[in-house]
């Protein structure tokens, strides 16, 4: 019984947490409608806002049941919106949960944001205190920290320095240190990793990863695989709100790269008059996909059936990431000078090149441009997303860049 | 300190709140109250002596029109340190009031970030503006000392009403800060009330200038016994027991509606803000 009860450090059981969406706001026709909406509007509104609108509920989390035991690292994952976020702020009680129940042990310090309370007009060594007092850490333990915090910050001369006048990067420098140093039992951290140069963040990790080895509990939610993977021994697969998968690192980590239901890495046209029929993204041996290693060529399979002669139209793809911004755009005309006939069916292959796209989300458009005298009468578009993965290599934070391609490098004796 | 369990669930109805946990996180507070004196001033070429000049100008104002122009009666006492008494209670609660109500809103992205007792937030608020009410009232003393008025016995009741004033302040902010939190409407509302209440209040007037037929119907306002008792304590003048009682009657109901209704709206406030 008692050596059962100290194993663990979380214990999660049938937790769910729904919220109440913002349905769209009226839109009116007519000077009229306007009118009438207007004076009606207060009694919706307050309908809406007292949460006695029964529409609009959704479920970030439901059901979830997990045990962390002490001293373990997880991961946790899952797409954007699977609830990874809702979960965390359930477990360090910004938000209650709606259904379920938690148990922690130990003191349970958050890592949502770097900088919580800080002030712009406040000295560092003010905003020190005041950061540090919001986690949760008494004055007599922070004076006792203060030159660790301020070191590992690299921020000793600028300590006397309102924190208006620091770099951005100083700042966050100095906040993720006030929160490393706060030792706690259980450490949950959201992707503030993220943040700061390369140099720092490099720290960062070493820090966290010597969280784990002083047999810390840590929670830590990161769309960055590779990561994950160096970190944490465990991990915690959320989709849709549910546990999807939970257990070893090495074991939920492929299921999840290859569970492609969720994302669009196919398109089929539903119109059967259109030029664009289908597109996939699909690696080297045809398989479809929606995440490819670094190290590993990725292929749009693009099925046109043409309405009008060749010199009529261009097959385009635009590759975007997860920023927005264009990473690439390529057309079909670059390299191919194609000869198909109006009606039959045929496939283009583009290649992605492996080793060249840094890892992260991306998003595919292809479009096939309908041209009529030479300008553009009609775009069809497909949208894709696939991801890139550091799976299969560590990637050197030092490297900056849109895109991380291996350039040829010459050197001869002059 | 290992075994600490925490237990977390949903909050589902009336909460009460915690005290442990508040004594807790005590130096939080402190650190909100004093971060925001700190930063109050920062870049002001005055820098701290706003705090007397905007109190002392009010007063010069004040006695200036009410005093001197619309001779409204002071009850023996010089009017400017008749309104200056009555106004300082006064001030108090108005920015008390007005930073305790969006209080909540302007803290929104802690809130949403780091989990601690929310009810720190318009209790720091509040003690922004206990530091204003005490150089006030130093100002104040200054001011009798000018007009040679004694100090007297009944100021050892100043601190109770005092008290009484910033539990009513401390009721209404926790209220209308987690009102404003879902129904920002009241961003608008409080200023606009504050201004309509000063004047129900007695701070430029005394008591005994509402008809005798009338008069009950200042008891029916909340800090009027506070504001009076402050003033009549300072200027040793006889305690209006009877209003201090309805005030204290009134402030209870308003400190415990305000804080169960903070505690109940609590669980939502990071999902709503």
């Amino acid at each position: 019984m008692t050596e059962n009860s100290t194993q663990f450090a979380i214990q999660a059981k049938g937790v769910g947490k729904r919220y109440v969406l913002g349905g769209a706001e009226q839109q009116y026709d007519t000077f009229r409608d306007l009118l009438t909406g207007i004076m009606k509007a207060p009694f919706s509104k307050y309908k809406k806002l007292s949460g006695q609108v029964d529409e609009d509920l959704f479920w970030a989390l439901r059901n979830v049941d997990f045990t962390i035991p002490a001293g373990q690292i997880t991961g946790v994952i899952g797409r954007n919106g699977a609830g990874k976020s809702t979960l965390l702020k359930v477990l360090s009680r910004i938000t209650s949960p709606t259904s379920g129940r938690v148990e922690i042990r130990g003191r349970v310090a958050s890592l949502l944001e770097v900088g919580s309370g800080f002030h712009p007009e406040l000295t560092g060594r003010e905003n020190i205190y005041m950061n540090a007092s919001i986690l949760g850490m008494r004055r007599t333990e922070v004076n006792r920290k203060l030159d660790d915090i301020v070191q590992f910050a690299e921020v000793e001369r600028f300590l006397d320095t309102p924190v208006k006048r620091y770099s951005s990067g100083m700042y966050v420098r100095l906040a993720f240190s006030v929160a490393a140093h706060v030792e706690p039992d259980v450490l949950l951290v959201d992707e503030v990793l993220a943040v700061g140069d390369a140099k720092f963040q490099q720290r960062c990790i070493g820090k966290m990863s010597e969280v784990g080895k002083q047999g810390r509990t840590v929670l830590f939610v990161s769309h960055n695989m590779g990561l994950i993977q160096d970190l944490c021994s465990h991990s915690l697969y959320l989709k849709d709100g549910q546990v999807e998968h939970y257990g070893t690192t090495s074991e939920v980590l492929p299921m999840y790269l290859s569970d492609g239901t969720e994302q669009r890495s196919e398109w089929i046209s539903d119109d059967v008059s259109s030029v664009l029929r289908r597109v996939r993204l699909i690696d080297e041996s045809g398989e479809p996909i929606n995440s490819a290693g670094y190290l590993s060529s990725t292929f749009a399979e693009v099925e046109v059936c043409p309405d009008r002669p060749d010199s009529d139209f261009i097959v385009a793809l635009r590759l975007t990431d997860e920023l927005g911004r264009d990473v690439l755009t390529s057309w079909d005309t670059d390299t191919n000078s194609r000869n198909t006939r109006v009606g039959e069916s045929y496939r283009n292959l583009c290649e992605l090149p492996r080793g060249l796209l840094r890892p992260g989300q991306y998003f595919v458009t292809v479009m096939v441009r309908k041209l009529k005298h030479g300008y553009i009468e009609m775009i069809e578009e497909a949208n894709l997303e696939f991801e890139v993965t550091n799976i299969d290599f560590m990637m050197n934070r030092e490297r900056f860049g849109v895109v991380l391609p291996t350039l040829n490098w010459e050197c001869e004796l002059v | 300190m290992r075994s600490d369990i925490t237990i977390i669930k949903p909050k589902v109805g009336w909460q009460s709140l915690d005290f442990r946990e508040l004594w807790r996180y005590r130096e939080l507070l402190l650190s909100l109250v004093m971060r925001d004196i700190k930063v109050r001033y920062k870049q002001t070429v005055l820098g701290f002596s706003w705090a007397i000049i905007q109190p002392l100008t009010t007063m010069v104002v004040f006695t200036l029109l009410f005093g001197k122009l619309a001779k409204i009666p002071s009850d023996g006492v010089p009017y400017p340190v008749f309104v200056f008494s009555g106004l300082l209670a006064w001030n108090f609660f108005q920015s008390a009031v007005s930073a305790g109500g969006v209080s909540l809103l302007s803290a929104g992205g802690m809130i949403s970030k780091v989990y601690f007792p929310r009810i720190i937030v318009p209790l720091a608020s509040i003690g922004v503006s206990v530091v204003d009410f005490c150089i006030s009232m130093l100002i104040l003393f200054c001011l009798m000392a000018i007009y040679t008025l004694p100090p007297t016995p009944q100021m050892l009741f100043l601190p109770l009403f005092f008290c009484g004033l910033a539990l009513t302040s401390f009721g209404l902010s926790a209220w209308l800060s987690a009102v404003t939190v879902s129904y920002r409407d009241f961003r608008f509302v409080i200023p606009f009330v504050l201004q309509i209440w000063m004047y129900v209040t007695p701070v430029i007037y005394p008591v005994s200038f509402i008809p005798e037929k009338w008069r009950f119907l200042i008891y029916f306002n909340p800090i009027s016994g506070w504001v009076e008792g402050i003033r009549s304590s300072v200027l040793g003048r006889d305690i209006d027991w009877a209003a201090i009682g309805i005030s204290s009657l009134l402030t209870l109901v308003i400190a415990y509606i305000g804080l169960k209704y903070f505690e109940r709206a609590d669980s939502r406030f990071a999902d709503v803000i």
